[in-house]
Formats: C-alpha cells, structure tokens, sequence
C-alpha cells in the first residue's frame, strides 16, 4: 500500500484527466528530480497560446497573497479554474522556509476549482524558484484557465517573473517612497499593470500619483508610439482586504491581454522568453557538468590555498580551469 | 540519504485561536532545514488533508489546545486516508491527556510532542518518520 501510493504516474494521463493527487507528485519531481520527468516536460508545449498567466510580484507585506485571493475568488465566480504557485525565500543558512502564503489563501481552501502550490526559492535569487517554469507549464497543461504566479517579497532587482508571465502585476502600498525612487530601474519597469494596494490606507493618492509621474516621464512621443506599439501600463487603486478595486484589475488584466493578442506581441514575448529561458539553463547546466568535474577535495584544496598563499580568488578560478578545454572565439 | 528538505504541512484544526505553539514549531523546523508550510488558524479537517495532498508533503504537524483533538484528529487522518494520504505520517503538539494520547497512537498518529518536548526532539522524531526506502525516494 505503502509502495503503491508513492509511485508516480510518468505519463501525463493522469495530469491532463484532472488527478490532483498525480499533479501534486507530479510537481515534486520537478521540483527535486527533474531528470527523471524531463522527457514528459519537453512534450509540453509553451504555455502562452490560450491559457493566461498571471505574475504578481511587489514588495514583502504589500498584500500581493490577499490581492491573489480576492482575484481568484473573482475568477471562480465567473466559473473559471485558478492554479497559484507562491515562492517564498529559503533560508541562505539551513536552506529551511516558512512558506507562509496559504495564510491569506485561506478562504479558497477546499475549493476544488482551485489548486495551490507553495514552493520555496531553493538559492535562486530572481524572485522564483528555479523550477517555478516547468512547474507553471505543468499547471497549464492541466487545464487551469488561470495560473497565477506569486513571487517572493521583491525588493528592486527581482525581476525574473517578467520573463515567466506575459502579465506582470506589481503590487505598492502606500509610502514606499517619494517619485525619485518610482523611477529607479528594476521592478517598476517590468510592470504590465501597477496596482496601489491598501487604498483604504491615508497615502493611496499620492503614491498613485508618484507612480503615474514616472510613466509621464517614460511616455514615448505619439510618432513613436504610432510605430510601435507600446502598452502603457495602467494603474490600479485596490484594498484586497475590502475586496476593493478587484473587478477594475480584472478588466485591466483581460484588455491587457487582449492587447498583447492583437498587436502579435504575444509571439514576441514567447521569443523573448525562450532565449531567457535557454541562457538561464545553459549557465544552469554547464555550472552543473562544472561542479561534476571536480571532486570536494580539489575544491577543498584550492579554498585552503586561497587562505594559505592568499591567492586572488578570479586567480583561483583561472588556475582550475586551465586544464579544461574551452572552445574559444578568438 | 535525502538530498532534499523535508516538506511539513503546520496546521491548526478547530476553532482554537492559540498558535504561539504552531508559530514556534514552525521557525524551529525552519531552521533545521526543512520547508514549513504553515496554513493558519481555523482550518477545518478537510481543509488541512487538501492542503497536504496540494503540496504533497512529508508529513502533517497538528497544533492542538482545545481539547477537541479526540474528534478533529480522527477526522484529519480520515480525510486524509480517503485522499491516498494514509502513508503520509500525522504528529501532534498539544495538551493531550494520557489516555487519549494512547488512543490517539493506536488510530493512526504517529507521534505525540507535549509541554516539555525539545525542538531537538521533535526534529529527530520528523526526520525518522520521513525517511523513505531508497528505492521510493525519486
């Protein structure tokens, strides 16, 4: 009995006929043993034609999971499936995680047109884990209308969503800064739709109006904007916890969208994606077939060399690959 | 060997508000390494065997202080047999009298942590219950 509920059904079947129970077990390969499931991944197609994905990122304690759940209670009152995937950090010491984003799921709890799934960051430093796409293109493939992806806290650099999601939400409360930090670079810019959240907090306004400066300044001239499209992101006053401002983010999210099918950017994005996407694994993999290479003691050694003869640790690196055969371009 | 942190659902079952305890459990599992679902207060047996067979965890932790544990955690690890979860271990942290503790283990919980248990305690008894043959673990 034991043996038999912890086997995995490898074939898709299962997945794609709505088995919960297989997409859960499902995930956890993925998640910990990709190798072992990468041939039922590469049959999967890019998840970008009809299905939408949705990423939400912000800073930590904007409301991003509230803001999940009174969106996806909405979805479910129009009769369509969610799936939400929540990252949440691991710690850089134990490699431990409180994944504590099911908190404010609460209420979908049981719903069985809906489907969560917490992962930790695992040492990935962008926003998401780093299986969080194969895990995206899994949810798709088992036909949720909705998958919606909800990244660690974001600070300023952690933009790995924008690569992931054709809509990219990020979240602001009240007070996060005067119109000088809304025009830093990082995770403003990758924003499809800027929501102000906690508009029942005193501040809403003015934030909003911080946020609607910055995308005066960047606003393209109507010659070039007649050559190129360019969708300006609107933005969203919202109070997740009063469910406030849901129905107007939805439409935002859906003419979004629309825009993106009808001005080709869709197939754009998908371009975009897979070469993010393939560089991301190369360094993945050839760091992987790297590590491989060497044993712990050789690592170990050149760590105590380094202290001992305090050798320059890019020296360092030099010195151990010398002997690998690289094939160079000049 | 496991090469992978432990997953463990924290749940709080039943109408009882106090979760220092839940809250405590869950940074010091944390800290030993493993991924802590916590789900928050009031959640109904149904709601923490979905919850488990979601993310598809190592085991479930209950954090129990009302005295209704005789009927919720029955309850919890029949929802959860009936969802192909009877092989995924269930603990328990809480004021239990002896002799519900005694009935408690012979229905289907596998361990039982007390006022007094050490996080170090815990941690090891977790880790015992999670260890899985080597030819299940991929």
């Amino acid at each position: 009995m034991r043996a038999a509920s912890r086997s995995v059904d490898l074939n898709l079947q299962g997945i794609r006929s709505g088995d919960r129970r297989a997409l859960s077990r499902f995930l956890t390969l993925v998640e910990n043993n990709r190798d072992a499931v990468a041939d039922q991944l590469a049959e999967l197609p890019p998840p970008f034609d009809d299905n939408q994905i949705i990423g939400v990122t912000g800073p930590p304690g904007s409301g991003k999971s509230t803001l999940i759940a009174a969106l996806t209670k909405l979805y479910r009152e129009r009769g369509r499936s969610v799936a939400i995937v929540a990252v949440d950090p691991s710690s850089p010491f134990t490699g431990g995680a409180l994944l504590g984003d099911r908190i404010r799921l609460k209420a979908l709890a049981g719903d069985k047109g809906v489907f969560i799934r917490s992962m930790a960051s695992r040492g990935s430093l962008g926003g998401l884990a780093w299986r969080t796409q194969d895990v995206v293109r899994v949810m798709v493939s088992a036909g949720f209308d909705y998958v919606i992806v909800e990244t660690v806290g974001a600070g300023q650099t952690e933009v790995d969503i924008a690569r992931l999601s054709p809509t990219t939400i990020v979240v602001q409360a009240p007070g996060a800064g005067d119109d000088v930090q809304a025009n830093k670079a990082g995770l403003l810019e990758i924003a499809d739709i800027l929501v102000v959240n906690k508009s029942d907090l005193p501040g809403a306004e003015r934030a909003k109006n911080a946020l609607q400066a910055m995308l005066d300044l960047g606003r393209p001239t109507k010659t070039q904007a007649q050559d190129n499209p360019i969708w300006v992101p609107p933005i969203v006053l919202t109070s997740a916890i009063e469910e406030r401002g849901i129905n107007d983010l939805a439409e935002r999210i859906a003419s979004q969208f629309r825009y993106l099918q009808k001005h080709g950017l869709l197939v754009e994005f998908q371009e975009r994606q897979l070469r993010a996407e393939f560089m991301h694994r190369l360094r993945e993999t050839l760091q992987g077939r790297l590590f491989d290479t060497f044993t712990a003691e050789e690592f170990a050694g050149i760590i105590r060399r380094m202290v001992q003869e305090r050798i320059d640790p890019q020296r360092a690196v030099d010195q151990l690959l010398q002997n690998l055969e690289f094939r160079r371009r000049k | 060997m496991r090469q992978f942190p432990i997953r463990i659902l924290i749940a709080k079952p039943g109408l009882d508000g106090h979760d220092r305890g839940a809250k405590v459990i869950a940074r010091g599992l944390r800290d030993a390494g493993m991924e802590v679902i916590y789900t928050g207060l009031r959640q109904s047996p149904q709601m923490i065997a979905e919850a488990a067979l979601q993310e598809d965890v190592d085991i479930v932790g209950l954090s129990i202080l009302s005295g209704s544990h005789m009927t919720l955690v029955p309850a919890i690890r029949a929802e959860m047999d009936a969802m192909d979860l009877a092989s995924v271990p269930l603990v328990l942290g809480g004021i239990l009298p002896d002799e519900d503790q005694r009935a408690l283990l012979e229905g289907g919980v596998n361990a039982i942590f007390g006022p007094g248990a050490s996080l170090g305690a815990i941690v090891s008894a977790i880790e015992r219950l999670c260890a899985r043959p080597a030819d299940q673990s991929t």
